[in-house]
């Protein structure tokens, strides 16, 4: 057995030796040896995909007949059942009710006045009877008033309330159909994950040629890219819903549908409702590329004020964003909380009904006045504050004062950290690379896993991307160790301390509502563009994460083993090192696994500031209209993630049977 | 339930009253325009929009990428572009002109500049500039850590074409080419050299802010013509192509056929839309630095030139 260990081990350093030496003579070796394919995948071998996809796209679009009717006309007709509800919403929220069109139209019903709005959401609060959450739904409303964001902040309400129901409802029942059927379990799983990982730019044109341009492809890459977790958490709560709850359902002689709409989903709700909460913190990550083809709103803000370097414009609207996603974040967690309560019959209809009846009474008393008063209708102009010029100010006064001090350490890390690694991922030949990426998998996860990693790994060497791909690897790696480096000490930090951990859970939840372009722009400004600034922006956004779970980790430790061994006599950094960091690990290990997913959704992003990776090819194939390029890469993205993801969830699990937690 | 079931009937009846009628001439759906992201577009779509508005047709502005809406053009969903520049969207609009389904409408009467430029304080550093000549000699002046000794130019998006790369290595400059992502990027590298005077080079476009903001001038290459970039033996290289600056060009008006043949009132209205080089500009200026709305400066203008605009309706 001793032996056996002993071998593995110069076995495993053997390998890392030979990489080295790729790294260091991998060209040299290779043109020696007249494989120079090894190096640089020959053009002429690549497989034409993105070619076959295009044109796929375009039959579809131009010529598919469906009997009596047009692939085009049923993927307008579904346009046109969504835009139908959100037109009526956007007319209450925002633009009022119109009778004719252009010039001639005459204004029917004002929309909704903010102080009805404002209202309504807090009655939604006051109902859940938590005195916190009313105060803060109903400061949050109001900073959009005060801060002059209202009338965009009522248009992005608007697509999240679309968006949200028919994610919700499409998840529930994609859920609840493989939860009765395995083999839809197993066909819905894969695509679960491409939806998830694929990122949203290579998908936007295609939406665009099948469903229009205009607020609805808007949507539906809303929904597309939120409704997963809601199909996963569906499937969750019905499996792990109490087998005797089921077994009393059936015994009291429920039909199929009675035992699933009145037993299984009453029961698992409160998981299914963390679904929902999934879904409408995703709907507004996905305010601002939805707003680059047509949803407008905050997003687009937030877009034109940085077009224009109007930072401190870009904040504020950026903010907004922030504070809308918090508000209804807490409501619906609220509600999750929230357990059903027997009512009594005999109340009089005005006391149950009495918060409805509050905010029938506003919205109609406000409408009436909103004839005169102006105040009543739109919040006043003269009202509204800006910070704009503050944060102007002092992004100048850190450019002028400190840009000398940053360029150093920028310095320094590109030439002692960054450089390197890409160095190391474009200098050895590809074979390799997938053999020991396939090894590794074999290691974690035997057979299964290997095989998949080596066909996904290859099917990016056959698209001509490799080259790519491994800018891609090493700028994604390399911010995931700097979030790492950052971000667990962090969590430690949080999960041992109470006060911090409250002070850095409200960090994160802004870090990963605030839109990045946010950040991306005055981070140009520091640290110009190139890889260096990518990174940044990476780090900041794939950070929260690493902080999340690792305090969670730290802080479900079982409290008996933790006294156990300070009986024992444990010393406190005995106790961190030797008993909570290993009990903790698993979950590290998937905070790292998030960060790494996070970190490559974000890459795409970084393209805008000019990186030469996936990213880029994926925006580029999107500024062109290149459906099938930008879907390949879109793959290959998508591709990286999965290999990541299943290997780190596999060592993670041999983790928890090496350390026996379940 | 009751109450909802009432107000959805309710609303259901407004929509019912908002069908639309057919007159002769013109149809009465909405001609659909496209909005980019930078101000000069938004300008000359919304006046556009107002014209229109006035001659009594029913207009829609749709937010649309600069490239991408082709396809949209071409499926007859977006109707009208207001601007497509020579300098960028060529190959694009070449390419989908081809089939007739998209239209050249002519010229904007703008003319697009795209080329190398420099903050004036730079002249200091480097005497012999705005002469491309220069930039050999200034080169250290213009690098950073990661391109030093070669000079730094920050290009525009690969997207946006150009062949700075193509340039540098034809006219043999000690120059290393890098690619911003996005315009927004390109001008925050601008904004923060310029509040730390410190060097940089890269690629600006007028009409746009901020040739107006800041203070600068365009490096002058040799003049282009057609032939530097297709004849290698052309110019100074004789064995390469692009030994020349950028070509100037116009901006031009492309729509989908269907606007002439629903809206034959509005097509001629578009046609012979025009505006100039300064106008655009102080309209620019007072949007992005004086921080004035699009819609009101869009209002300025439409009362201070009623005579030109009822010309092109009449």
């Amino acid at each position: 057995m001793f032996y056996k260990k002993n071998y593995y081990q110069i076995n495993i350093f053997f390998l890392f030796v030979l990489t080295f030496l790729f790294y260091l003579f991998g060209k040299e070796f290779c043109s020696y040896l007249g494989i120079e394919w090894a190096i640089k995948y020959p053009k002429q071998l690549v497989f034409p995909l993105k070619i076959y996809i295009s044109s796929l796209v375009k039959w579809l679009m131009d010529e598919a007949h469906f009997l009596i009717f047009s692939f085009k006309d049923m993927t307008r007709a579904i346009s046109w059942l969504i835009e139908q509800p959100y037109q009526i919403i956007l007319s209450l929220f925002a633009n009022g009710f119109y009778r004719g069109l252009g010039q001639d139209a005459q204004l029917i019903l004002a929309p909704l006045s903010w102080i009805a709005i404002i209202m309504i959401i807090t009655s939604l609060a006051i109902y859940t009877k938590d005195k916190a959450l009313v105060l803060l739904v109903s400061l949050s409303f109001f900073y959009l008033a005060i801060f002059g964001q209202w009338d965009s902040a009522m248009i992005t309400l608007s697509s999240i309330v679309i968006a949200v129901p028919i994610g919700v409802i499409f998840g529930l029942f994609l859920g609840i159909a493989s939860y009765k059927s395995k083999r839809v379990e197993q066909t819905i799983k894969p695509v679960l994950s491409l939806m998830q990982t694929i990122p949203v730019f290579a998908y936007l044109v295609p939406i665009l040629v099948m469903f229009g341009f205009g607020p609805v492809s808007a949507l539906i890459a809303t929904v597309i890219y939120a409704m997963p977790p809601m199909v996963y958490t569906t499937l969750l709560a019905l499996k792990s819903v109490d087998s005797q709850i089921k077994d009393f359902g059936v015994m009291t002689g429920c039909t199929n549908r009675q035992l699933m709409w009145k037993v299984l989903i009453p029961s698992s709700r409160s998981t299914i409702m963390v679904g929902v909460n999934q879904v409408i913190m995703l709907s507004f990550n996905m305010v601002i590329i939805a707003s680059m083809i047509g949803a407008g709103g905050l997003g687009y803000d937030v877009l034109t004020s940085l077009r224009k370097l109007d930072i401190g414009g870009g904040i504020e609207s950026g903010l907004a964003i922030v504070i809308l996603a918090i508000a209804l974040d807490r409501l619906s967690q609220a509600y999750v909380r929230l357990r059903p309560e027997s009512k009594f019959k005999n109340q009089s209809f005005f006391k149950k009904y009495k918060l409805f009846l509050i905010c029938l009474f506003t919205i109609f008393i406000s409408y009436l006045i909103g004839f005169s008063s102006e105040f009543i209708k739109t919040y006043p102009k003269e009202l509204t504050v800006s910070t704009s010029v503050f944060w102007e100010d002092s992004m100048k006064f850190i450019n002028v004062n400190y840009y000398d001090l940053l360029e150093s350490i920028k310095v320094f890390l590109l030439v002692f950290f960054l450089m390197p690694i890409k160095k190391f991922f474009l200098a050895i030949p590809w074979p390799w690379t997938v053999a020991m990426i396939t090894l590794l998998a074999w290691h974690y996860g035997k057979l299964k896993l290997s095989v998949l990693t080596f066909i996904l790994l290859m099917f990016i060497v056959i698209s001509g991307l490799w080259t790519k791909a491994m800018i891609t690897i090493y700028l994604c790696g390399s911010s995931v160790i700097i979030a790492c480096l950052i971000g667990i000490p962090l969590g430690i930090y949080a999960g041992l301390n109470k006060k911090a951990f409250k002070v850095l859970t409200a960090f994160v939840d802004t870090l990963q509502t605030l839109p990045s372009f946010v950040y991306l722009i005055p981070v140009v400004m520091l640290f110009r563009v190139g890889d260096f600034t990518a990174m940044i922006a990476v780090v900041l956004y794939a950070l929260a994460p690493a902080i999340r779970y690792t305090a969670l980790g730290i802080k479900n430790i079982n409290e008996e083993l933790i006294e156990a061994s300070l009986i024992s006599g444990c010393t406190t950094r005995q106790l961190l090192f030797k008993v909570r960091l290993p009990l903790a690990l698993p979950e590290i290990l998937l905070g790292i696994n998030q960060t790494i997913m996070l970190a490559l959704s974000m890459l795409v992003i970084t393209a805008l500031v000019g990186t030469r990776d996936l990213g880029q090819e994926v925006y580029i194939a999107l500024t062109k209209a290149d459906i099938g390029r930008g879907l390949v890469a879109g793959l290959c993205v998508a591709f990286i993630s999965i290999i990541a993801d299943r290997i780190i969830i596999a060592s993670s699990n041999r983790l928890k049977i090496k350390y026996g937690i379940n | 339930m009751g109450i909802l079931k009432k107000i959805s009937l309710i609303i259901s009846v407004f929509f019912i009253f908002t069908g639309q009628s057919l007159v002769a001439g013109d149809s009465k759906d909405p001609i659909k325009l496209t909005l980019h992201d930078w101000t000069g577009q938004l300008i000359t779509t919304n006046i556009m929009a107002e014209v229109l508005k006035k001659a009594g047709n029913n207009v829609e502005l749709v937010q649309a990428d600069y490239i991408a809406q082709f396809a949209g053009l071409q499926t007859g969903d977006l109707h009208l572009a207001m601007e497509m520049w020579e300098t960028t969207g060529r190959d694009a609009m070449d390419e989908y002109t081809a089939d007739g389904r998209v239209v050249n409408i002519g010229s904007t009467g703008m003319e697009g500049i795209e080329e190398w430029w420099y903050p004036s304080y730079m002249k200091e550093k480097c005497p012999g500039l705005p002469d491309w000549e220069a930039l050999n000699d200034c080169a250290e002046a213009f690098s950073t850590p990661e391109t030093s000794p070669m000079g730094r130019y920050l290009g525009a998006p690969v997207t946006w074409g150009g062949f700075d790369d193509e340039r540098v290595e034809a006219l043999g400059l000690d120059w290393e080419v890098i690619h911003a992502g996005t315009d927004a990027a390109l001008f925050a590298e601008l904004e923060s050299a310029y509040q730390r005077q410190a060097p940089i080079m890269l690629w600006v476009y007028a009409p746009h802010w901020a040739p107006s903001k800041f203070d600068g001038e365009w490096v002058e290459f040799p003049a282009y013509t057609t032939e530097c970039y297709t004849d290698p033996s052309w110019g100074i290289n004789k064995n390469s192509a692009y030994d020349c600056g950028k070509p100037r060009g116009p901006i031009w008006k492309v729509a989908s056929s269907q606007l002439q043949e629903k809206w034959p009132n509005a097509y001629n209205a578009v046609e012979a839309f025009t505006l100039s080089n300064d106008e655009m500009g102080s309209m620019v200026v007072s949007v992005d630095l004086e921080g004035n709305s699009v819609e009101s400066v869009v209002a300025d203008w439409m009362s201070n030139n009623k005579s030109k605009w009822e010309s092109w309706i009449k």
